[in-house]
């Protein structure tokens, strides 16, 4: 099972990712992860499975149309096909900023330690690392830098307003 | 010129244990090569054809003299004691080793330098007016919004997997010096109607193979919406520029894909979500930043006459001071530049014994900094014109008086197929053999205002479609060919060369250079620069006379 970074832990990821628009939808049992596609049965299924349920993003999703349909649930995922691929540090941004989504957002996919910093700045909360990943070496990536230069998800101070007491 | 405080420090101090660690698990073969190519690259380390080159950031150019000391020393301890300055104002070695990387970057850290996003598909080091502060035509002080630029882009964790690289350029001034058309994102800084400063910015420019002009996407913004619109303009790049193909994946195709006038409003949209956050600049900070470019402890002086200077001494003085030698805004100072363009130099290399010579005398004649410019030059901004002439004395025996600044022979030249991988064609031996032909400094003085720009392949690291003449090496049938073309430039106003036809092999270029010379001398008026009659004939003439059969 991969293993998850979440709140300094390490633990077991046990979600399921289901593909997007299947083509025999058979919920399986346990945490699951909805496509952002099938996000209709993902709002009826939730509540009545037995599990948690959570919609995943991959990098060219759009969330803008789905914005007010988030906050229902308790993650959304992002995934990065390639760790190369930067879209979805902008997806974070938007969900954490724009549609003030207050849940847990994960990044999945190609989750690498040296992206791990830069993934916590932009929004995400949990980690689902690839499975060759140290998961001591990860832990330590999340304290890379102690001050930052610009405004991000994470709301800390930027060191131009730390400089002036702002 | 800007100093670090403890956050600055810190940060670039934190940046070299954690590029460290990436070496150290590269080597021990923790970490593959494909997962530490874009950490070293954001590290501006490349693995060339003969060596890694580690390329060193020059912020907006300036330097100090201390830097430069631990520049030369840094050169002569890790490397075979020279650097090379590129068209970006910045620095490399070519012949680094790996494993000393980290250390290398430890002295930068203890003179405030680093190497932080100088390669990599993130946002690069920002460039701007080589004679930012003291130009006679400057109407905002670039740098301190430079420096604003550095340090937002500075790890920025949502731009630092883009599409492609990202290049930002700051002009303050009349003239455009830093080429902020053909820039991802040009900022031009003004002042409006009450006085105020505000930036037009432009965005989609570019060389590379696809060369394009930038179009103006905001016509006046003020100064503390610039990251927040910066943060616009990046996400809207990031989420939609093209990621299926790397020849298509600068801004300057989003731009031209969407229409400018689209490309603006996504950003309006975006930036409308951003501008009222904590991205707005406070003032307390701009102000902070503006009190390290304040001036420096400019004596009372009267200007000279520089004609009665020039009479009065050595005749390849009278050169120097001609072109070499630029207005300031002082009265009783002049700027000056140093070319690393002197005939059998690579162009923009200099020795450690040259590095260090300069910082010397950058503490005795110019308040102990000087420039980069992306001509590959070194600047004196701050020299007395009384001390012009014991200046030249000294730099004459360095073999760094070469009269040459903006002829000819000062062309700019990326490193070419002696060093880059991806070159088609080498760059250094057709820029030496150019400057061998043309070594009568009469002739380059009477020809006048010319850049000629050199390319090894169509990256366009040599700026050659922007060159007044420029030169492209292509390969055919694995051999090396330059393509030539006319008609480019980069300053305010901007244009793109016209190729002339089919290419030449390396020791027919200077003869077809000599061609259009003469081509240009026939057709000039008496008050034409060389670009100006491009404009005024076209390329055709210079085509006929180039390939005109024998008679």
């Amino acid at each position: 099972m991969p293993k998850l970074l979440k709140d300094q832990q390490i633990s077991n990821d046990d979600f399921q990712i289901l593909q997007q628009d299947p083509e025999e939808p058979v919920l399986p049992d346990g945490n699951v992860l909805f496509h952002v596609s099938s996000i209709d049965q993902a709002v009826k299924t939730n509540g009545l499975h037995k599990g948690q349920v959570g919609i995943w993003f991959d990098s060219d999703d759009e969330p803008e149309t789905v914005a007010n349909a988030l906050n229902q649930f308790e993650i959304i995922a992002v995934n990065f096909p390639r760790f190369m691929d930067g879209r979805g540090y902008s997806l974070a941004r938007l969900l954490r900023e724009r549609f003030d989504y207050r849940g847990d957002i994960r990044a999945i996919g190609d989750i690498l330690v040296d992206q791990l910093y830069y993934l916590k700045r932009c929004g995400f909360s949990s980690f689902r690392l690839r499975e060759d990943q140290n998961p001591d070496y990860a832990l330590a990536a999340l304290t890379t830098f102690s001050t930052d230069y610009q405004t991000a998800a994470d709301k800390l101070p930027p060191v131009y307003r730390l400089r002036h007491q702002l | 010129m800007y100093k670090y405080d403890d956050y600055d420090q810190q940060i670039v101090d934190e940046r070299v244990l954690q590029f460290r660690d990436q070496t150290r698990r590269f080597l021990a073969g923790e970490l593959p090569e494909d997962e530490f190519l874009p950490l070293r690259l954001q590290n501006g380390l490349y693995v060339q054809r003969f060596a890694p080159m580690l390329r060193i950031a020059i912020p907006y150019g300036m330097v100090s003299s201390t830097q430069i000391r631990k520049l030369a020393y840094i050169a002569r301890r890790y490397d075979k004691g020279y650097v090379h300055f590129t068209t970006r104002q910045n620095l490399q070695l070519n012949w680094p080793r790996l494993e000393e990387v980290p250390e290398i970057l430890e002295e930068l850290a203890s003179v405030e330098m680093h190497a932080i996003q100088t390669s990599g598909n993130c946002i690069r080091n920002t460039t701007t007016d080589q004679f930012a502060g003291v130009a006679h035509d400057e109407i905002i002080d670039p740098r301190p919004w430079c420096e604003i630029i550095r340090q937002w882009s500075t790890f920025h964790p949502e731009f630092a997997y883009l599409p492609r690289k990202f290049k930002i350029a700051v002009c303050g001034s009349e003239q455009d010096r830093a080429a902020t058309q053909v820039h991802d994102i040009g900022i031009h800084a003004f002042l409006n109607e009450n006085n105020d400063v505000r930036f037009k910015i432009l965005a989609g420019g570019g060389l590379g193979r696809t060369p394009m002009v930038g179009s103006v996407i905001k016509p006046s913004l003020e100064p503390e919406h610039l990251l927040s619109y910066l943060d616009a303009v990046l996400r809207v790049y990031n989420r939609y520029g093209r990621r299926d193909n790397k020849y298509k994946a600068r801004i300057k195709i989003l731009v031209k894909a969407l229409t400018p006038e689209v490309f603006a409003k996504q950003v309006e949209t975006e930036w409308s979500h951003l501008k009222e956050t904590d991205a707005r600049l406070p003032q307390q900070e701009i102000d902070r930043v503006q009190s390290f470019f304040t001036e420096p402890d400019y004596e009372k002086l009267t200007n000279i006459d520089l004609t009665d200077l020039a009479l009065s001494a050595e005749p390849d003085f009278q050169l120097w001071l001609r072109r070499n030698v630029h207005p300031h805004k002082k009265p009783g100072y002049s700027a000056v530049t140093l070319t690393l363009k002197a005939t059998a130099d690579a162009p923009g290399d200099a020795s450690s014994e040259q590095l260090e010579a300069i910082s010397d005398l950058a503490d005795r004649f110019s308040f102990g900094e000087l420039r980069v410019s992306h001509e590959q030059n070194l600047i004196f901004a701050d020299v007395p014109q009384s001390r012009l002439h014991e200046l030249w004395l000294t730099l004459k025996p360095l073999n760094l008086a070469t009269p040459n600044q903006g002829l000819l022979t000062d062309m700019i030249c990326c490193p070419g197929g002696d060093f880059c991988a991806l070159a088609n064609a080498r760059s250094i031996p057709l820029a030496e053999s150019i400057q061998r032909r043309f070594d009568d400094m009469d002739f380059l003085h009477d020809i006048g205002e010319l850049d000629l720009n050199i390319s090894g392949c169509m990256n366009a690291c040599g700026h050659h479609h922007v060159g007044h003449i420029g030169i492209l090496g292509v390969d055919r049938k694995g051999e090396e060919y330059y393509q030539v073309q006319v008609g480019g430039s980069s300053g305010h106003d901007a244009s793109l060369g016209k190729i002339l036809g089919p290419s030449f092999k390396m020791d027919e270029v200077p003869d077809i250079i000599d061609k259009i010379l003469k081509t240009y001398v026939e057709l000039r008026t008496p008050e034409e620069r060389f670009i100006d009659t491009c404009r005024r004939v076209g390329v055709q003439p210079f085509k006929e006379k180039v390939y005109a059969k024998a008679a």
